[in-house]
């Protein structure tokens, strides 16, 4: 298909990663924020085609990774009320909650359904109005204007019989925690395109301002992924540090500015827990009080819930960029996507789940000799 | 669930209130809302999102880019095989 077919040109693509390969004179740590990206670097083989000289980490950028087990919790007690329809995108369904996971609740007799779109969600409240309808509107600021919109089109309707229990996080937050942490490793930001494509990235010269680092707005298919490193090497070369949008059939400087005015309408700025990294201030988005009806946890009583996570994971760090999965003890051993101990097992988004699913535990041993 | 697909817009037409289309990702149609790209038009090209249109692509960009970067591929073939380091 148009645009699809071309952005996976082998050639192409060999042809930047040589660019890059040319270019490179040291050595470099990047980090590409989004999960979707990590999954096609790792299922591409991207990351071992690049020169030795380009390490990348992985962010944090998949929802279901980051949403706090609390928030799993309190999803889990709502989906098990007998009066519920609890609907949430797939992805969720295994995450580990404290001691069970949606699909448990699910086999044990509650009403827990897949949606694709927030607005299915709608549409089974509108069907069953002795049902109270509850959606799990997690994700960035991709999926917040299709979730905001379920708020908005339950109101339209009159729905009595809708609620939504939100985990939103924003991305500009987050990278300025990793930025912040005395630890950081990175010193050049991928930017997750279709968050762009939505939000724009005005948000992100008074980051590139503050942290000194150059960030590039990057696409999804292998062309898109090598062009956005080719771009991000040539401005830590060349000493700039600036925004650069190496997606620009999807990407403008405003972004989606209806999307926004509807976010800004539902939405405000809160606190937000992340799974495995912990509180980051006004990092999340949460309904604005005139929403109240609609927010589950106010319907439901759950806001007092509280979880405390297993030791054993590691995803907190290897979300943040200092450790691979294959540094975790657990990994591929008490830990698989059959039996996820963390999130990052769980979502194909995560990176201890790409690693899997692609064999990179297989290559521990080279990977660890190379970093050396 | 966090990865926008793209696809082409065949069919538009008004559901509940909102400006739905039918979209065709190679051949597979689902439905989406354009509520949020205004100017959306069958045979426009958009990432969707769980359902959602989240940015029209732009076909001159797009083939900007394209060539640009076969520009780089060509350059190394011009140039011939690199001399090992
Ligand atoms: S392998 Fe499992 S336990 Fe280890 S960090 Fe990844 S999700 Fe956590």
């Amino acid at each position: 298909m148009k645009y699809v077919t071309e952005y996976r040109d082998a050639a192409l693509v060999k042809g930047v990663i040589e660019e890059i390969r040319r270019t490179v004179t040291r050595p470099w740590t990047l980090m590409e924020i989004c999960g979707g990206q990590t999954h096609a670097i790792v299922r591409h083989g991207i990351d071992q085609l690049l020169p030795p000289q380009i390490e990348l980490v992985h962010g944090p950028g998949c929802p279901v990774c980051v949403t706090p087990l609390e928030l799993i919790d309190k999803a889990l007690s709502i989906a098990a009320r007998p009066d519920v329809i609890f609907c949430s995108y797939g992805d969720m369904l295994r995450v580990p909650g404290s001691n069970r996971d949606l699909f448990s609740v699910k086999a044990q007799g509650g009403d827990v359904r897949v949606v694709y779109s927030p607005l299915d969600a709608v549409n089974l409240a509108q069907q069953n109005p002795d049902k109270q309808v509850v959606f799990f509107a997690i994700g960035f600021e991709t999926t917040a204007p299709p979730n905001v919109m379920s708020v908005l089109q339950a109101q339209r309707l009159g729905l009595k019989n809708f609620s939504i229990l939100v985990s939103h996080v924003r991305v500009p937050p987050a990278m300025s925690a990793i930025l912040s942490s005395p630890h950081n490793r990175v010193q050049g930001f991928l930017l997750a395109g279709h968050v762009n494509a939505v939000m724009g990235y005005w948000e992100y010269p008074p980051l590139v301002e503050k942290f000194k680092i150059p960030m590039v707005v990057t696409g999804f298919e292998p062309l898109d992924i090598v062009q956005g490193i080719l771009k991000t090497v040539q401005l830590l070369e060349e000493g700039k540090v600036e925004v650069a949008n190496a997606y620009q059939r999807a990407v403008t400087l405003e972004g989606l500015k209806p999307a926004q005015a509807a976010i800004n309408k539902v939405f405000m700025e809160c606190d937000r827990k992340w799974r495995g990294i912990g509180m980051i201030p006004m990092s999340g988005w949460c309904l604005r009080p005139e929403f109240d009806e609609f927010n589950a946890e106010k319907r439901f009583d759950v806001e007092a819930i509280q979880a405390e996570e297993s030791p054993l994971c590691i995803a907190g760090e290897i979300l943040q960029g200092l450790k691979k999965p294959h540094h975790c003890s657990a990994f591929g051993k008490q830990c698989t996507p059959e039996n996820p101990l963390g999130a990052t097992m769980v979502s194909s988004e995560g990176a201890c789940a790409a690693y899997y699913r692609y064999g990179r535990m297989l290559t521990t041993e080279h990977t660890e000799n190379a970093e050396i | 669930m966090c990865l926008g697909v793209p696809g082409k817009i065949v069919e538009t037409y008004e559901k509940g209130g909102l400006k739905m289309a039918k979209v065709d990702f190679g051949g597979i149609f689902r439905e989406a809302c354009l509520d949020y790209v205004d100017d959306a038009k069958v045979g426009d090209y958009c990432v969707i999102h769980v359902g959602f249109a989240i940015s029209i692509l732009s076909e001159a960009e797009a083939m900007e880019t394209l060539e640009l970067l076969r520009q780089i591929g060509s350059i190394e073939e011009e140039l011939g095989p690199e001399i090992p380091s």
